[in-house]
């Protein structure tokens, strides 16, 4: 008997197809398109060619966002990636205590970014807020509005606190799924516990790791909204992100061609 | 679409890659394919080395750009050579 061939399913990705193509790709085609031109608004628009690239790719500016950027993306995956392992494997694995851990750990992650930003830039105050307030009394001049240290610091503590749930979370799925035969002959085999981890979880994770690293590296990277509540891209421009960066040009300046140029080179 | 700002290269452009992509789908269609493990030691099909080919593209236009004073026709040239290179090998 033959089998029959039915595509109507393909009709139900169109909602998904015109979602995407809104907010994603009509956006991008306009930015290339924004890239090789200027414009001084009223939609006037004067072709510029690869002008905003040579810039681009000369501009101290744009190497500057785009180094502080990789190494902030960096620090943050060297501390929520382990760390996140490190929780999931000191979480319950079953019963009451399970969901309680399950329910906390996924609180940060639903609030808002710019909430997360708020909180911290409120607790990070000297003169009202916790955080500040109380590094101040042990003597620590720590001031994220002054110092270059102090806002990487509250950038970056803000980051993990925010995501590593997320790192935690999937790494705990990842645990779940492995069988308890595997634990019973590493016990039979009398592995330590580093063995166990190194031989048979951190293996067994490697998926849903390679996930968290993709998704934490991504957001990561195109942070905007935590340090531009917090920091402002300040003190200077010590924690201009890509994105600060780039909203800077386009909205501040309204440079739209050397944005869409910077945005060009670095999305890819 | 005057908000869009379109430019003839820009639609030019774009509309090479959308060839491309309507090109490769009937491709996939009438002669479908099995993936290959290649150089990268990852599988791939088509569609996957032509993504890997026109990432590749936008680096080396932006290294000519930046590193070549020649005419930026110079680094289509090698892409051409680049994605041939991809569709072989990899």
């Amino acid at each position: 008997m033959e089998k029959t061939v039915n595509q109507k399913a393909w009709f139900l990705v169109l909602p998904v197809l015109l979602l995407v193509a809104f907010s994603a790709v009509i956006p991008l085609m306009t930015v290339v398109n924004y890239s090789v031109q200027d414009t001084f608004g009223n939609n006037v628009f004067f072709w510029a060619g690869l002008e905003w690239f040579t810039e681009v790719l000369e501009s101290d500016r744009m190497w500057a966002a785009l180094g502080r950027q990789l190494v902030f993306s960096g620090i943050i995956l060297a501390i929520e990636l382990p760390l996140g392992i490190f929780v999931a494997l000191n979480m319950p694995k079953k019963g009451f205590w399970a969901s309680v851990c399950l329910v906390l750990m996924a609180l940060p992650l639903l609030i808002p970014w710019n909430v997360v930003g708020t909180i911290w830039q409120i607790f990070g105050r000297v003169d009202i807020g916790l955080l500040g307030h109380t590094l101040d009394a042990f003597g620590i001049d720590y001031n994220y509005t002054q110092g270059f240290i102090a806002a990487w610091a509250t950038v970056i503590v803000m980051d993990v606190w925010h995501w590593t749930s997320l790192v935690a979370l999937l790494a705990y799925a990842g645990l779940q799924s492995i069988p308890d035969a595997y634990y019973q002959a590493a016990k039979i085999d009398q592995a330590s516990r580093w063995k166990v981890f190194r031989y048979i979880e951190l293996p067994k994770m490697q998926g849903v790791l390679m996930i968290a690293i993709l998704l934490r590296f991504m957001d990561s990277f195109m942070i905007y909204t935590e340090p531009f509540v917090v920091t402002g891209g300040g003190p200077g421009n010590s924690t201009t992100f890509l994105s600060i960066d780039l909203v800077k040009m386009a909205l501040g300046q309204f440079d739209l061609g050397p944005a869409a140029a910077s945005r060009s080179c670095t999305s890819w | 679409m005057s908000w869009m700002a379109w430019t003839v290269p820009t639609a030019i452009f774009f509309a090479v890659i959308a060839c491309l992509l309507v090109t490769f789908t009937i491709l996939a269609i009438r002669s479908p394919e099995t993936p290959r493990v290649g150089v990268l030691r990852i599988e791939t099909t088509r569609g996957d080395r032509l993504f890997i080919t026109l990432l590749g593209s936008a680096f080396i236009n932006l290294a000519w750009l930046g590193l070549v004073s020649a005419p930026q026709w110079g680094a289509l040239i090698v892409c051409l050579i680049y994605a041939a290179a991809v569709f072989r090998w990899v």
